[in-house]
């Protein structure tokens, strides 16, 4: 489990995340939701430390990170996996060198098993026969496919996720979601996914933190939302006439 | 952010580059692919400048002596001093101040904008250790030998301009070389490159490495990367004259 404490973090003076309290579920998929500059994409990065806090403190499964030691810090760093908004892949390298990369880094595998895990998360992110291309040569899904191989090579109890399906189509965006949703239950993996995406949060929603001007407004699961009556989230989720019909099918059928 | 801020974030940065690299193949194989972007593919740029400006202080000094009274051969003197001790090393790493350092932030800076850079750090990777350390290397071993071939094919573009023009023989340009050489020239124009090697990769580094927002903004830290690694190299150069010829 994640554990958030009374976490602040501004930049230039200007508060950012203004003492936020939460906690993410261990092994399931959580969501970290809120409009354009509510803070979470600075949430994200404080919670996988390329933002230090200013105050408060982020602990995974009771080890606070703030307070680890340098070799601590190394460790910890490979228990997380982290999927960038622009899948974040070097467009130097091939797929296959992409994904090998951290197994390159951090263990020391002889080149064929590591070509066999390569191949067995390419295989389970259902790209096969793309080992030689480039980043540039795959479609938007496709990088972010490789970006989530990447980031589950190394058997990561923690994976990240920075709005994975943002320019992506509604059907590849639904793959997508689908397919971090496996690999959590798969993997037993604690998930975070930021998004603003509302088929994510009906979907795949097991605990939604809804952020609101820097501090957390709501927390709950994909169930609550449609019962929620906190105006900040009924706004900002219920803004489409067709998602106001879902919500209300949806309470209709559970009454 | 203030010109002190710049220079302590600058050194705050080289004391993380100069660490242990983390995984020693990894490091020698982004060393060998710096020393060929860096390096091996400078290589043309130099030796085309350095032939026609060798050729250009050759005629300019021939056309500026018409004295019967001043030897033909201190053309080749003249063309010999200028190109060790200023052509070569000042002029060439200006060249690869706009060439190298315009490639170096524009890369770093991508890698950031595009969070390459985040993705690297995440993994818990010191990314400026892996992506700058061998650059600095590579600059530091290789960009001497290419002020070594500047020099050269200065010299032998020099003679090629005086024999085709007729302003001069070849003989006469050989015996200028010969005159009155200090072995020290050679040690001082190295010293130098030395010094501006290290300040074309740090500096353009160090601009795109911090660069912060999307493509404008790594256009303008590329500019800004050139103008400053120029800056430091005229600098430094002056700096180094009168610390080593005075």
């Amino acid at each position: 489990m994640i554990e958030v404490k009374d976490l602040h973090k501004g930049f230039n003076g200007v508060d950012v995340l203004k003492g936020i309290s939460t906690s993410f579920l261990a092994g399931k998929t959580n969501l970290i939701i809120g409009q354009s500059g509510s803070g979470k994409t600075v949430f994200l990065k404080s919670l996988i430390g390329l933002h230090v806090p200013e105050k408060g403190t982020i602990s995974f499964d009771g080890r606070i990170n703030t307070a680890f030691s340098e070799q601590e810090k190394m460790q910890w760093r490979q228990e997380i996996g982290m999927v960038f908004q622009g899948s974040a892949l070097f467009d130097s390298q091939t797929v296959e060198e992409n994904v090998m990369f951290p197994l390159k880094m951090f263990t020391k595998k002889k080149p064929s098993e590591m070509l066999d895990r390569v191949n067995t998360v390419l295989k389970r992110v259902n790209l096969e026969n793309s080992n030689k291309k480039l980043p540039a040569e795959l479609s938007g899904g496709m990088q972010k496919r490789v970006a989530i191989a990447r980031a589950i090579v190394m058997n990561p109890k923690y994976l990240f996720c920075d709005e994975p399906n943002s320019g992506l189509d509604p059907q590849t965006a639904i793959v997508i979601d689908n397919l971090i949703q496996e690999i959590t239950e798969e993997f037993k993996i604690t998930t975070v996914i930021n998004t603003h995406d509302m088929n994510s949060v009906i979907e795949i929603g097991e605990k939604i933190v809804f952020l609101n001007k820097g501090v957390k407004a709501w927390e709950g699961t994909n169930k609550d939302i449609f019962s929620t009556d906190n105006e900040a989230v009924v706004s900002f989720v219920y803004s489409s006439n067709l998602l106001k019909k879902v919500r209300d099918v949806y309470l209709n059928e559970t009454k | 952010m203030t010109y002190l801020e710049h220079v302590g974030k600058y050194f705050v940065m080289l004391g993380r580059v100069f660490k242990k690299p983390q995984k020693p193949l990894i490091f020698y194989q982004a060393l060998l692919k710096e020393i060929e972007d860096l390096g091996i593919k400078s290589l043309g740029i130099i030796m085309f400048i350095s032939f026609f400006i060798g050729g250009v202080i050759s005629l300019q000094t021939a056309l500026n002596l018409d004295s019967p009274f001043i030897p033909d051969s201190l053309i080749g003197f003249a063309a010999k001093r200028s190109i060790i001790l200023e052509f070569a090393p000042t002029f060439c790493s200006i060249i690869l101040a706009g060439k190298v350092g315009s490639y170096i932030t524009s890369s770093l800076g991508t890698m950031r904008v595009t969070e390459q850079i985040d993705a690297l750090e995440v993994m818990g990777i010191n990314s400026l250790n892996l992506l700058v350390l061998p650059k600095i290397i590579a600059a530091l071993f290789f960009y001497p030998f290419l002020i070594l071939l500047a020099m050269c094919l200065g010299i032998f573009g020099g003679w090629v301009a005086g024999v085709l023009s007729g302003l001069f023989t070849g003989a006469d340009y050989i015996i200028g070389l010969q005159t009155d050489f200090d072995p020290f020239l050679i040690v001082y124009a190295l010293t130098k490159t030395l010094i501006f090697s290290f300040i074309i990769a740090t500096v353009p580094s160090y601009h795109g490495y911090y660069v912060k927002g999307g493509s404008i903004a790594v256009g303008r830290a590329s500019t800004q990367a050139v103008v400053w690694t120029t800056i430091l190299i005229v600098v430094a150069n002056y700096i180094l004259t009168q610390l080593l010829l005075t």
